[in-house]
Parts: C-alpha cells; sequence; structure tokens
C-alpha cells in the first residue's frame, strides 16, 4: 500500500497486534476475583515512571481525581498523558510535574472557564513536550482500533492540516475507493484509571451517563484502575447485564472512592465544585501558588475523606449534589 | 463599531449565529457561543433542531448553559447518551447538517487554527488544540465559524498551525485531500459582520455588515483581502424576546454574553 503521507508524530502507546493479544493472553486474568484494594496500593503496583497513561471521562467530568491526586502524591515522573480531551487531571498532573509527554486532541484549556496556566506554562518554557497532535475522534479510534486488536483503523478526519501532519497517523489510497484515507494507529496506554457509578468487587462495572471514550479505552488498556461510587453485589449486575459498560475481565484493580471524581462532575450525582476549580485556576499562574495548592490538597492530607473535608466537607458535597440537580442556581466564581 | 445599546455584541453575534440554525436539522457544536446560539435557535424559530454534543450527548432539552461538552446536561432530556465513537461515527457518516466552531486565527479559505500561536515545538502561546474540531470541520456539511474579535491578528494570511480544515488552499482542496465529499466552510461571523464564501474561489466574501458598522472597519481589520458582493446587506437584529431569552434563560450568569 503506498503512503501518500506520514504524519511526524511520535507514535506512543502502539504495538503490534500479535504482540498486544500475547500481552493480553499472559497478563489479564478470566478468573472473577476480588480486585479491591486501597488508591494507594492501586496506583503502587500499577502505575510506573515512564508510563503512558489515560484518564477516563472527559476532564472535567467523571475524573478519577483520586487516582490523580495519588499519583501526584507517589511523585511518578517521566508520564506520557494521552490528551484526549484531558483538562483538569492533565493540568494537575503536568503542574504537579509528573506528565512531561503528552499527545494532544484537547488540552490546555477548562472550557468556558478559560485556558490552563500550569500545563501551559509548562509546554511554553519546554517542560513538558507536546510529542504529538490528534483530534477527540482521533484519539478516540486509537482506542477503537486498539480494542478491536487491530493495528490501524480507516478514517477521513486530520486530512489535509497540520494536525494530521503532526500526528501519528499515515495516509494511503483506499484500496476500495481509490480516494486517499488516513489510518489511525491503536493506542495500548500501559495504565488507565476510570471513574464509575458502581461496579462488583470483580470489576464489572455501570457508568450511569454518557461513556466517552470509556467503553473503548477501558478495552486498550494495558492495566485498568476502577475506582467506583460504591460497590455492589454481583446479583446487581447479573440482573441487568446490558447495563454493564466495562467487564471484569479488563479490569486489574477496583477502588471505593465516594465522591471520587471532586472537584469534576459525576453525572447524576454531584456537580463541578467551582469554587475548588477557581482557586486552582488562581493559584496556578505561578510556580509558588501551584506548589501551595498540592502541599494543602495533596500532600497535606492523608486520605481522600480528610481531602473532601478540607473542600468544605458535607455541607458543600450536599450543595454540588443540590446543583447537579439544578437547585441550585450556575456560578462561575472563575470569571473575571 | 456596532451600534451597542439594546444590546452588546456578544448578545447580538449569538442572536445572528442562531438565525444561521434550521429547524429539523442536526448541529454538532462546540464550546461557548455555539451552545448558546443553538440554545436561542431551538427556544425561537427551531423547536425540532437536534443538538449533538461530541461526548455523546444526542437531542437534549438543555436546562441552563454547559460549562463544558461533555457533563451531564448535554444529555439531559436527550433522546440517547452515548459515546464519543457514536456521535464522531454518525458524523463521518453522514448525519450531520451544520458544525459550529469558535476559533482563534482564520484565513481566507476558512481554515482554522486552535493548536499554537509562533512555532509548533517552541510555542509563544500554546493553546488547546483541535479538540473535536478537526473533525466537525472534515464531517459536517454546512461548517459556521465564530470569531468574537476580527483583527489583523486573528485573520491572517498565513496560519501559525492549520488545525482545522476550511477549504484548504481553495477549490477541489477538500476532496483531493480525502475530506468527505460536500462538506465544508458556510458562515464565518464577527462582530463586524456575517460572511461567506465565494464559490469560484472558496474565499471568504462578505455578506451582510451588522449596524453601525462600515465596509472600512471590515477590511482594516484583516491581513487578507475579503471578498465583496454587489451589495450589502445589513444583519437584522435581535427582537426584545430574543434578548430575554439570552439574558434570562440561557445564560443568566453572564458568562458566555458578558454583562
Amino acid at each position: 500500500m503506498e503512503i501518500l503521507k506520514a504524519g511526524k508524530g511520535e507514535l506512543l502507546g502502539w504495538h503490534d497486534p500479535d504482540e498486544a493479544r500475547d500481552w493480553v493472553i499472559h497478563n489479564k486474568s478470566r478468573e472473577l476475583k476480588d480486585k479491591t484494594m486501597s488508591v494507594r496500593e492501586a496506583v503502587s503496583m500499577f502505575v510506573h515512571d515512564g508510563d503512558f497513561i489515560a484518564s477516563g471521562g472527559f476532564g472535567h467530568i467523571r475524573v478519577s481525581m483520586a487516582i490523580v491526586y495519588e499519583i501526584i502524591r507517589q511523585k511518578r515522573r517521566n508520564l506520557a498523558m494521552a490528551g484526549k480531551t484531558a483538562v483538569h487531571d492533565f493540568d494537575v498532573l503536568v503542574g504537579s510535574g509528573c506528565v512531561n509527554k503528552a499527545e494532544v486532541a484537547y488540552c490546555f484549556g477548562h472550557e468556558l472557564r478559560g485556558l490552563s496556566k500550569a500545563s501551559r506554562k509548562m509546554v511554553e518554557n519546554g517542560k513538558c513536550k507536546v510529542v504529538a497532535e490528534t483530534s477527540n475522534a482521533g484519539y478516540q479510534w486509537r482506542f477503537l482500533a486498539g480494542m478491536m486488536g487491530l493495528p490501524f483503523i480507516p478514517s477521513r478526519n486530520l486530512l489535509g492540516t497540520d494536525t494530521g501532519d503532526y500526528s501519528s497517523c499515515k495516509v494511503v489510497t483506499d484500496p476500495f475507493s481509490g480516494k486517499p484515507i488516513n489510518l489511525i494507529p491503536a493506542a495500548y496506554p500501559d495504565v488507565a484509571f476510570i471513574h464509575v457509578h458502581r461496579c462488583d468487587i470483580y470489576g464489572n462495572a455501570q457508568i450511569d451517563a454518557i461513556l466517552v471514550e470509556d467503553f473503548e479505552l477501558s478495552r486498550c488498556a494495558r492495566k485498568l484502575i476502577l475506582t467506583t461510587e460504591e460497590i455492589v453485589d454481583n446479583e446487581v449486575i447479573r440482573n441487568e447485564p446490558w447495563r454493564t459498560a466495562i467487564p471484569f475481565l479488563v479490569v486489574d484493580a477496583v477502588v471505593k472512592v465516594p465522591h471520587g471524581s471532586h472537584p469534576c462532575e459525576m453525572p447524576g450525582v454531584y456537580y463541578y465544585d467551582e469554587e475548588h476549580i477557581a482557586e486552582w485556576l488562581g493559584l496556578s499562574g505561578s510556580e509558588a501558588g501551584v506548589a501551595e495548592y498540592f502541599d494543602k490538597y495533596v500532600f497535606g492530607v492523608d486520605s481522600f475523606e480528610d481531602y473532601l473535608e478540607l473542600c468544605g466537607g458535607k455541607k458543600k458535597l450536599n450543595y454540588l449534589k443540590r446543583r447537579e440537580f439544578l437547585k441550585e442556581p450556575m456560578v462561575a466564581p472563575w470569571r473575571k | 463599531m456596532l451600534t451597542e445599546g439594546r444590546y452588546n455584541t456578544r448578545e447580538f453575534l449569538a442572536f445572528i449565529g442562531a438565525g444561521l440554525l434550521e429547524d429539523k436539522k442536526t448541529v454538532f457544536v462546540g464550546t461557548g457561543f455555539p451552545i448558546v446560539a443553538a440554545m436561542l435557535a431551538q427556544k425561537t424559530h427551531a423547536p425540532k433542531l437536534v443538538i449533538v454534543f461530541e461526548a455523546g450527548g444526542l437531542g437534549p432539552q438543555l436546562p441552563e448553559l454547559p460549562v463544558s461538552v461533555g457533563e451531564s446536561r448535554t444529555f439531559y432530556h436527550a433522546v440517547s447518551a452515548s459515546s464519543m465513537h457514536d456521535t464522531m461515527s454518525l458524523s463521518q457518516a453522514g448525519y450531520i447538517d451544520f458544525g459550529f466552531l469558535g476559533a482563534a486565527q482564520m484565513d481566507m479559505h476558512g481554515n482554522i487554527n486552535t493548536t499554537v500561536i509562533g512555532d509548533h515545538d517552541k510555542p509563544t502561546s500554546r493553546l488547546p488544540g483541535s479538540g473535536g474540531a478537526n473533525d466537525v470541520a472534515s464531517f459536517s456539511r454546512k461548517l459556521i465559524i465564530i470569531i468574537a474579535k476580527q483583527s489583523k491578528r486573528t485573520f491572517v494570511n498565513k496560519l501559525d498551525f492549520l488545525t482545522t480544515p476550511g477549504f484548504l488552499d481553495g477549490p477541489g482542496a477538500r476532496e483531493k485531500a480525502g475530506l468527505p465529499a460536500s462538506t465544508g466552510p458556510y458562515r464565518v461571523i464577527t462582530q463586524f459582520g456575517l460572511f461567506g464564501f465565494d464559490d469560484k474561489t472558496k474565499r471568504l466574501k462578505l455578506i451582510s455588515l451588522h449596524p453601525g458598522v462600515s465596509v472600512d472597519e471590515v477590511k482594516e481589520n484583516s491581513q487578507f483581502e475579503i471578498l465583496m458582493p454587489d451589495r450589502i446587506e445589513t444583519s437584522l437584529e435581535p427582537s426584545d424576546k430574543d434578548l430575554t431569552i439570552l439574558r434570562r434563560e440561557i445564560d443568566p450568569a453572564a458568562i458566555v454574553l458578558g454583562k
């Protein structure tokens, strides 16, 4: 097949499909076994320096912040991160010095809240490298190819643009239509962490919301940590198996962390903590502010419960629940 | 300058955006302005407009302005809450009529940059990147672009980075690159006017000036030459009812629209 154009982006997390199968065969247990553990254990067992990591949800929505904070607490370094619309998770992981390499579909912004100060500064001063560009569909379909066990998947986006030229894709002539077609390489993150509404001790998980990219990401990641609002009996899963978004086969760790997405949203449970996000956005403009934030909210607390208490405790959590259900008005404390 | 008074510039632009959207069609929206415009269209002339969000929300009845295109508001009372693979596949397969995006920098062919200002590897300013923009512009039949601050810095001869495809370098270029047929930029909205693209050259062409804006202002605030029509229209103005909906129902915290 003639290659018309080859993107110059670094190919992160790609494996030959037989190598990928072999890895699954030797590393993924088929046994229904208890995978519950603590946040500390999950990160120390499954997140290693130099790993290519991916965070589930959507930047500020259904993010496994408990794992994100623990990665910072355990001072992992030289991580590469999938910028698959990675926003608050990415900003704090880059700002804390854990992540220094990224493939970017959407990062460096907090949507309506404005641009990220900490992670942009790290890129602009060369401490974090953007090694490839892509688009949101471009990233999503890297995961799709990975979960299908394919080396690549064809697509009709990214063509004709610098985004395509800086991606890890290749453009070839489609043998069927004769038209140029983009080939998106598979991605197999070393580890992914996804926050769900509920799962059993084996990792069979339900998500009461849009799945975003998590159907595919959960299945292509080599190691998968689930954090969950609650752990339910296996019978709950078996009574409505069509609701299982992620099956136990692909899961390596299950960690119960109620409110584990805070300050990000958990659809149908609690809304964003805009006050907390505004505090981060305010502090993250300077190195001293970044250090102050992490000293207070990561290194200064022993557990996620202590962190939640520091953020306003029950009163705040009750407010975030009311806000999620539209019983409190919209606030924008980050707006100048 | 647009004559403010009854409305501010941002409210006016949201109204112009809404007016471009048609009933019983689909629109794939980006963060901010596009959502506000689609919400206004739905509450006025296009109640059956289907709003699509990249993260999986399809056909929601938005109860308030979403801060993110992936939060729970984006699938509130929706017909479907699925995934990015689903919305992007529907788009690639031809189900999206309008794409609606904001941009940092645009050239005469409607190509846009939201990736970097300066050199890619040593940027002066790092911007968020494509997000879903490259996909929306590749797959939508009619792409609407909003640039709230047209100037020589935003209407440029050469983009620092071509993030998202307009007509690339002119007629036939999209097809040659392999992008789907019958897609591409349709309208551009700025604080000065509403623009389309010339059929033959695929270059930006003025359609209407907003009230109080002069042709010279449009020309002066662009590095490239903007084509002029034989007759320049004046953009329609929002009614008091439109403004009430924008202020009370859509953006009461004035996050996108300002005070």
